[in-house]
């Protein structure tokens, strides 16, 4: 099929089985140079544009609204720096309020998206970021820093964190490695590494002050509280490198997903594949939760409630979930700075207190499917 | 075909094979006694072990011929019986309880845990401390039990939802949902009231000293009948292990079979953390442990389970006393400190793919 005028430019075309009354249930993308092409579910483009739409407005409402509330439209005109009517909007907005909601949309989309890896990879739904040891590492530097060196400059935390969460991914994979790697034997690994370390924490928490032991606490619950622009910078390399990556692996994981012989046979060298993918997934996580805390479930929820959406196809699913995990995370941080205001609930508490119910909603709303 | 798969580990089913299958029958039988002996010992160990040095006569006289007026009978029968006691007994529940969970739900990572139960309890013993200002161990323990019960009932009537009743891919997505809504709950009566934090902080951890021993009698009954619905559905969960429809295939009535089940482990991992707290690790990695030496035969599996787990946390209990001495280290503490290396070690000897 050569179209001439279409030459080079992306097509979408429904792969439509000649006049079947049946609507295929996947639209194919497609162009033909570079040769290139994929399908996706039908239900994605409509399941991102209102993913995205919803989360564009909920930006604007959450940068509008505080202790100095701002109309909607000059939220827009102060973030595009369009002249606006009062000079303080710039400060509010793009110093306080933008930086931070940004922060959790990120943040939401790179632990979202290595969830998505890690089930994938073990094929286990209740696998998320953490069977890696990467929230028990970065909880370990991080908890370390905070009860035994309170008084260190404020990037130590993170950089201990990022240590610990990557240092002890890598002693797990090193750990289980035979021959190969094999996953059965990275989840064990992985809970007796975790086990020991979080005992060892137990032994620190429980000798700490009170008050040092409540901050231990709230990192360990995650909370985007105060985040600014340079949060973003440290997050951003990570983003623009470690998403791709993903995203671009959809196949991939399809294939992985089938077991190990079907992905060989359909010629994927499943370890190197396997490896890179579990380190982009420790990468993502630990760059998110140095600058943030040990934000749990988003890595957990949002690809189930993305399958739920769209189907398990990773095409179309993996940007659901990245699109839905920084709606959540935006969510849950809107959610606790204002409801009672001016006390902050912890982004980590909200997504656990609205996700679960919503999640257990679709698991109801599902339930001949399952 | 089924039974071929297990003629290693069973009294000679494959004929073709009757010498070997009889020898391992022979060696896990007589496995049984060894663990026996080995809980023996620990609990010999933790009663005979203390602060106050008692001779091991004195020991004998305390529990053969109690003498109220007597200090050292007094430490044995009040302090250290009872705390030996516990700590076995939640030792059994819970790597019974996790071995069944296993079982049910056919994942290596499900524990009593995934029923909610810990964060059950944890949950209800948080908002009682900081709303109703109790601070007993045994009101404690009244609230654990009821918390874990209710969220355990709860998680498994919203995994049960819709067609095929409880799969095990809906109790734990359910089970998952449960615990993180009621975890985030606890943080958060943490994070904001640091009375509730300074009261629990110990407790949360999981601990058997200063156990009263009324408390143990009074749950040991429903404990012991728990751990029999558990030996006596041995043969049922090693099939259902294999599928529900090669269970269903085989005449089990599976709905029956799974809510059996699952009282015993609500039982089982319920009175556990009434009266320990929410001890994490046993119930997880103890049914590895025994899996990596008995096969998959669940007849095996949770008997060694039971006294596997009921030695071990009373080794890690005497460990925790004895790491920190004059002060002690918590036993869900000291389960994971030494349990995690042996269970690494165990992964990287034992699962070769």
């Amino acid at each position: 099929m050569t179209n001439s005028t279409l030459d080079s430019k992306t097509q979408i075309t429904e792969s439509n089985i000649s006049a079947a009354p049946v609507r295929a249930p996947w639209l194919t993308l497609q162009a033909q140079r570079p040769a290139w092409s994929f399908k996706v579910d039908r239900r994605v483009p409509w399941v991102l544009l209102m993913t995205l739409l919803a989360t564009l407005l909920l930006m604007i409402w959450n940068v509008g609204t505080g202790e100095f509330p701002i109309a909607p439209l000059d939220v827009i005109k102060t973030v595009l720096h369009i002249d606006s009517a009062n000079a303080d909007y710039n400060f509010v907005v793009n110093t306080l309020r933008l930086p931070r909601a940004v922060v959790a949309f990120v943040v939401g989309v790179m632990l979202a998206l290595s969830g998505a890896v890690m089930q994938t990879l073990t094929r286990n739904p209740l696998a998320s970021p953490d069977i890696t040891g990467v929230t028990a590492g970065a909880s370990m530097g991080a908890v370390m820093m905070i009860l035994l060196w309170p008084n260190a400059g404020p990037n130590a935390l993170p950089l201990a964190a990022l240590g610990g969460g990557t240092g002890v991914a890598l002693v797990i994979y090193l750990l289980a490695w035979r021959h190969g790697d094999s996953p059965m034997r990275l989840i064990l690994v992985g809970i007796g590494l975790g086990a020991t370390l979080s005992a060892f924490q137990t032994i620190l928490m429980l000798r700490a002050e009170i008050d040092q032991l409540q901050r231990a606490l709230y990192w360990l619950t995650g909370s985007i509280y105060a985040r600014s622009w340079e949060h973003l910078y440290a997050l951003l390399p990570w983003f623009v490198v470690l998403v791709p990556v993903v995203l671009l692996a959809s196949r991939q994981l399809n294939a992985l997903h089938l077991g190990d012989e079907v992905a060989q046979g359909v010629g994927v060298p499943v370890i190197l594949q396997r490896g890179l993918l579990l380190l982009a997934s420790v990468g993502l996580t630990a760059a998110a939760i140095s600058q943030v805390g040990a934000l749990g479930f988003v890595g957990l929820i949002a690809p189930h409630i993305a399958r739920r959406l769209v189907g398990p196809a990773h095409e179309g699913a993996l940007v659901v979930t990245g699109v839905l995990g920084g709606l959540l995370v935006l969510a849950a941080d809107f959610v606790g700075r204002t409801l009672f205001a001016p006390i902050e609930v912890p982004a980590g508490i909200v997504i656990a207190l609205v996700g679960a119910p919503f999640f257990i909603f679709l698991l109801w709303k599902h339930r001949g499917e399952l | 075909m089924t039974t071929a798969t297990f003629s290693s580990s069973q009294r000679s089913s494959s004929p073709r094979t009757p010498s070997r299958g009889h020898r391992a029958w022979l060696l896990l039988m007589g496995g049984i006694p060894f663990c026996i002996g080995l809980l023996l010992l620990c609990m010999l160990a933790s009663i005979a072990f203390g602060a106050a040095d008692i001779q091991p006569g004195v020991v004998w006289a305390a529990i053969t011929a109690f003498d109220s007026t007597d200090t050292n009978h007094l430490i044995i029968q009040t302090l250290r019986l009872p705390r030996a006691l516990t700590a076995a007994l939640v030792g059994a529940a819970l790597a019974t309880a996790g071995a069944m969970m296993q079982g049910l739900t056919r994942n290596p990572l499900a524990d009593p845990g995934l029923l909610g139960i810990q964060a059950g309890a944890a949950l209800a013993v948080v908002a009682a401390v900081l709303l109703l200002q109790i601070n007993s161990l045994s009101t404690y323990a009244i609230y654990a039990f009821v918390g874990a019960g209710v969220t355990a009932i709860g998680v498994y009537a919203l995994g049960s939802l819709g067609r095929g009743g409880p799969t095990p891919f809906k109790l734990t997505v359910a089970g998952a949902a449960v615990t993180a809504l009621l975890s985030s709950f606890t943080t958060a009566i943490l994070l904001f009231n640091e009375r509730t934090l300074e009261e629990v902080r110990f407790w949360l951890v999981g601990s058997v000293a200063g156990r009263d021993m009324t408390l143990v009698l009074q749950a040991s009954p429903y404990l012991f009948a728990g751990l029999l619905v558990a030996l006596a559905l041995g043969r049922q969960i090693t099939t259902l292990a294999l599928g529900d429809d090669v269970a269903v295939g085989l005449g089990q009535n599976v709905a029956w079979i799974k809510g059996l089940s699952t009282i015993a482990v609500v039982m089982l991992a319920g009175i556990a953390v009434a009266l320990a707290g929410p001890i994490g690790f046993v119930g997880l990695v103890i049914p590895h442990v025994v899996r990596f030496f008995v096969g998959v035969d669940y007849r095996w599996i949770l008997p060694y389970s039971m006294l596997v787990g009921a030695s071990f946390l009373v080794a890690s209990d005497v460990g925790g006393r004895l790491i920190a001495r004059p002060s002690e280290l918590a036993v869900g503490v000291m389960t994971a400190l030494i349990g995690g290396p042996v269970f690494i070690a165990l992964v990287l000897w034992k699962v070769k793919r």
